[in-house]
């Protein structure tokens, strides 16, 4: 018999991997019987989801800020090189 | 004169590339290092964008491989005792292992969150994730973003740490636990 903690690693497990046939038995088994492995499952495929819309290419929701000081120094830096690049072309 | 095209890169894409490397490398000075570097990369290589791409795609796409270049790095490093990732792994270890009785039943009740997530803004819930990933162990956060939110394949993704796909199998067990607990926690404490 499969305890909730073996269930919740076949079912994230099944995220990754093929389960075997004698796994998704005895996941099936479990999930009939127990509600909150159940709701687990349910959870986690929310969270992909989720994930998955909110990701979108990699586009973030949030901005932090970058700070001004590290903007100072990287306008530097890209300037310095932007010069390089000019003098070593002409 | 008026600023430089790179100078404008700076401007217009600084703060989500910031954004962006900050989520994966979770320390300041590193990020920021980071968006110099991608800015210098993008800067050689400016001949070679198209401009049917979106530049911050391809200025994020520049950063990604060198994120990537990072977590191969990370997750190469040989494990020394006493390190810090090792320290993490044990907490987390102990925090996993609180979901479930010595029976190995859950050892709280589980929360529906059925339809739930219209019951909060996008923003909310981005940072809650990060907030959430933040909490995880380095080596747990590597995988957890490169699966769910890269989407890479599992065979990628190993080959790519030099990880065997048990220890992949594990750390997400270990990483999905712990992302749902801190999530329960704070959607619906």
């Amino acid at each position: 018999m499969l305890t909730c903690k073996d269930a919740s690693r076949l079912i994230s497990e099944g995220q990754d991997r093929k389960l075997s046939q004698r796994e998704k038995i005895g996941l099936r088994f479990h999930l009939w019987m127990c509600a909150s492995c159940r709701l687990f499952e349910k959870q986690m495929g929310h969270l992909r989801h989720a994930l998955h819309r909110g990701w979108s290419g990699g586009d973030l929701p949030t901005d932090k800020p970058l700070p001004k000081e590290a903007q100072e120094r990287i306008r530097n830096v890209l300037k310095e090189h932007s010069n390089d690049g000019s003098n070593s072309s002409t | 004169m008026s600023i430089s095209e790179p100078e404008r890169w700076l401007e217009e894409h600084g703060s989500a590339l910031y954004s962006f490397a900050f989520l994966h490398v979770r320390d300041e000075h590193r990020a920021e290092d980071l968006v110099q570097e991608t800015l210098l990369a993008a800067l050689k290589a400016r001949e070679r964008f198209q401009g049917n791409a979106s530049l911050r795609t391809w200025l994020t796409g520049i950063l990604k491989h060198k994120i990537m270049d990072e977590f191969r790095r990370q997750s190469r490093e040989a494990p020394t005792p006493d390190s810090p990732e090792d320290a993490w792994d044990a907490a987390e270890a102990r925090r996993v292992a609180e979901n479930f009785t010595d029976s190995g039943r859950w050892s709280q009740p589980l929360t529906n969150w059925g339809d739930s997530e219209q019951d909060f803004s996008r923003d909310q819930f981005w940072s809650l994730i990060e907030q959430c990933l933040a909490a995880l162990s380095p080596r747990a956060a590597r995988l957890f973003v490169l699966r769910e939110l890269w989407e890479m394949e599992t065979e990628e993704v190993c080959k790519e740490l030099a990880i065997t796909p048990t220890n992949l199998w594990t750390t997400l067990h270990r990483a999905r636990l712990g992302m749902r607990q801190c999530l329960e926690k704070n959607l619906y404490a």
